[in-house]
């Protein structure tokens, strides 16, 4: 399966990310897969005139590829110009790149959430880069590919949602794609592979003790609950982040920051500082996905008055002062 | 005389277009641009200022942590707050662990495939480098990426993630480490420098360190069969020693308390900084301004129709005159017998850069071995950093490639003005309004460039390992 790979108004650090694969080097990973890369702007020898050419032959159906991966938002401004991002070397918008090989590919994925909902570069006021999503505006659907649109092989865009994205998001879903195919039905409702986006990112979180008796951190670096006071929406967020590592053993929570729910659309402009939860008469705006208000409330107040002393503690300081009791005689 | 586009130039973090005026085969004028604008700058103001935590990371996914170092470091100037021990020396080793991953992640997987192409085909050392450098094909690749990913494991631990982390905070680090972490940490190091003394050096971390002239450099690369002795053999065969000088004016903002801050030329040494002499130009970026401004009253408002622009980047210059910065400079700062030796012969060059990056893997992974030691578990990680309703300060760190720096100013408990100058605003810097070329454009004067022509142009253009979406943000 050929991949042909573009960037723009990101970061790069999708594939910067991507490079991190585990267990097995990325490239070992997927060539055994069967899965090797067309043209990669970080990673391919071809520069200047003879990368051109590849771009060329793909977009004008010379040459065969598969799967376009774009990286990074669109940049369609000034004024529909384009010119925030020209390719270097072409003279042309990014966009009209995006747009001519999209056409042409079979399956069309958007690496991370600038690629999908517009992410960062469409949250200034006003959005003077006339920036956007491949097939979204935030969680408006349209973008630059429009709502219409269906690659070849029968799917809207793929949206591998997050900033970044996990490695194995985006190989898992290149994988699944070239050994079972991927349906509609592998997708949810916003385009994201149910692979990783069916779970929360509350689910196996670290801190689970902490939220299950409402136990919260209070300051940065506190072991307890994140919910509460310091912005976290793991309860909220899709995403396998604490059931699949980063990096091996991390995680947001696990790092002792928020999850602010970087797979979602609009993720970037919550209405509230990052890391602070908005509250309303001492509750937070926020609550677990699926939980009505009223039994939040309810069960919060009843975890609170029966929180073992050992959680309270160690809620708020940042290493366990009480450890877990020990039975005697194992009873 | 005849122009050409180089682009798009491949194999650096973001997108890059250069472009060469060439007469009888030789580079005459370079103008280098950054083709991507995201604004950032303004994306920023009007927010909380502790969500700069939030942003800033994700101008760049390559130098991630060095952003968040220098917004955490502007906030905690902001606030009055110096991070307790743990906290310093945490957040230290997440930076560190960037920066080196960096150094080698370019060596592997940038810098190096250029000598496995076919131009170079019959010279001595081509066999060997094709077989261990070519793109993502060569057999250093693999081992590279799995040394790679478990380095990174150390953020796993310390940050969470990488990129994209909040554990740096101006308080210090959000995340307490373990004893029980401290001790798998350790490990990861040891496994780190095994790659490092086995595939990349061939010799002791130490050793290599140790090298103090040119000629020792020479000798030790003969009898060497580490990656970067390969490296060296290619590099002396084709005279990268002497090519890709350019403005030969270092600027270091310092780094780890191993690195010491300053601006080093051959005929005056080492300089202390003065901050108050940096000031970007617009006169050729699609910006409007008049004036050079000093960061902290800087501005960035698109003139996307400004006729004698060429890029988006800014042109930053100390006293008005153009400096590199990136490891090279810390070094020469720093006073390492082997650069000062290496530059005292040829001034900056390929060689130079690439061999001060390599030292600074040398001299760093002992010092993250002594930091983690120095770590107690069960004391303070962080401390509260409560800011101010208004002021102004600055975040200033290293960053792989170079100084990095976050100018800040608070009001109304909004920010009100966000600049930022990355180490590749540095470097890949257009002409300023005087006509001078940035430093960059000067190092491409007189190379051969054209119809067959050798890639030195490549090697002297990701010699700088530039970061083009740190460069406009």
């Amino acid at each position: 399966m050929k991949v042909l790979w573009l960037q723009s108004g990101g970061c790069g650090g999708c594939t910067q990310s991507l490079l991190c694969h585990e267990p097995r080097p990325l490239f070992d990973e997927l060539r055994d897969a069967g899965i090797d890369f067309v043209w990669h702007p970080a990673l391919s020898e071809a520069s200047g005139e003879e990368a051109l050419a590849v771009l060329e032959d793909c977009a004008a159906g010379r040459r065969e590829f598969d799967v376009l991966c774009v990286e990074g938002a669109m940049l369609r401004g000034p004024n529909g110009t384009g010119k925030f991002h020209l390719m270097a070397g072409s003279g042309r918008p990014l966009t009209e790149w995006v747009q001519r090989l999209a056409e042409q590919a079979k399956w069309v994925f958007a690496i991370g959430s600038c690629t999908a909902w517009g992410g960062f570069s469409a949250s200034t006021p006003g959005n003077p880069l006339e920036a956007c999503g491949l097939q979204y505006d935030t969680d408006t659907p349209g973008g630059l590919l429009g709502k219409a649109f269906v690659s070849q092989g029968g799917l809207p865009v793929v949206n591998i949602a997050g900033c970044p994205t996990h490695p194995g998001w985006v190989v898992d879903t290149l994988e699944k794609l070239a050994i079972d195919g991927l349906r509609t039905s592998d997708l949810d409702e916003i385009g994201r592979p149910l692979l990783y986006a069916e779970q929360l990112v509350h689910h196996g979180c670290p801190r689970n003790e902490f939220y299950e008796f409402k136990a919260s951190a209070e300051k940065h670096s506190d072991l307890g609950c994140l919910m509460e006071n310091l912005g976290c929406k793991g309860t909220q967020a899709h995403a396998d982040c604490n059931t699949r590592a980063w990096n091996g053993a991390g995680s947001c929570l696990k790092g002792g920051y928020a999850c602010i729910a970087c797979t979602e659309p609009g993720f970037e402009s919550p209405g509230h500082a990052f890391q602070e939860t908005p509250k309303l008469a001492g509750i937070p705006v926020g609550l677990p996905v699926d939980m009505p208000k009223a039994w939040f409330v309810a069960l919060a107040a009843l975890s609170k008055s029966a929180t073992p002393k050992r959680v309270r503690d160690n809620a708020v300081v940042d290493h366990t002062v009480i450890r877990p009791g020990v039975k005697k005689g194992g009873k | 005389m005849k122009r050409i586009q180089l682009g798009p130039f491949n194999r650096v973090e973001g997108d890059l277009e250069i472009g060469l005026d060439i007469d009888a085969g030789r580079v005459v004028a370079a103008r280098v641009n950054s083709p991507l604008f995201r604004g950032f700058e303004q994306i920023l103001v009007g927010r909380n200022p502790a969500d700069a935590l939030a942003v800033v990371p994700r101008i760049c996914g390559i130098c991630s942590v060095a952003q968040s170092a220098a917004a955490a470091a502007a906030l905690a100037a902001l606030a009055g707050v110096t991070p307790p021990p743990n906290g310093q020396l945490a957040s230290r080793l997440v930076l560190a662990t960037e920066n080196l991953a960096d150094h080698l992640t370019h060596f592997y997987l940038f810098f190096m495939p250029d000598f496995a192409r076919a131009a170079y085909a019959g010279r001595h050392w081509h066999d060997d480098v094709a077989r261990r450098f070519t793109a993502q094909h060569g057999s250093a690749v693999a081992p590279w990426l799995q040394a790679r990913a478990r380095f990174f494991n150390l953020t796993g631990f310390l940050a969470g993630r990488w990129p994209h982390t909040l554990a740096l905070q101006p308080g210090g680090s959000s995340k307490a480490m373990t004893a029980a972490e401290r001790i798998r940490i350790l490990a990861l190091l040891r496994e780190f420098r095994a790659f490092l003394e086995g595939r990349l050096f061939a010799d002791s971390l130490e050793a290599f360190a140790g090298l103090a002239a040119f000629d020792e450099l020479q000798a030790w690369a003969a009898t060497r069969d580490g990656d970067f002795a390969l490296f060296l053999r290619a590099a002396g065969d084709l005279g990268l020693e002497r090519c890709g000088r350019a403005a030969d004016r270092f600027l270091s903002y310092g780094a780890y308390e191993l690195f010491p801050a300053g601006l080093w030329q051959a005929d005056t040494g080492a300089q202390p900084l003065d901050m108050t002499r940096i000031a970007e130009d617009v006169s050729h970026s699609w910006l409007y301004g008049d004036t050079p401004l000093p960061p902290a009253q800087g501005e960035t408002r698109v003139d996307a129709d400004k006729a004698e622009a060429y890029t988006w980047c800014k042109a930053p210059r100390y006293g008005g005159q153009v400096v590199e910065t990136g490891a090279l400079s810390r070094q020469l700062v720093a006073g390492h017998p082997l650069l000062r030796d290496l530059v005292a012969r040829h001034g900056g060059s390929v060689t130079a850069r690439l061999v001060a990056r390599m030292l600074e893997v040398a001299q760093v992974v002992p010092a993250m071995e002594n930091w983690l030691r120095a770590i107690e578990p069960g004391k303070a990680f962080c401390l509260p950093a409560p800011l101010p309703d208004s002021g102004q300060a600055v975040g200033l760190v290293e960053a792989a490639r170079g100084g990095l720096g976050h100018w800040l100013s608070v009001k109304r408990g909004r920010i009100e003005r966000y600049q930022i100058i990355a180490p590749t605003t540095w470097n890949f810097s257009p002409r300023d309004a005087a006509g001078t070329p940035g430093a960059l454009e000067q190092a491409l004067v007189g190379l051969p460039a054209g119809d067959d022509a050798p890639p030195t142009v490549q090697h002297v253009v990701r010699s700088f390992d530039p970061c083009m979406v740190c460069t406009v943000h």
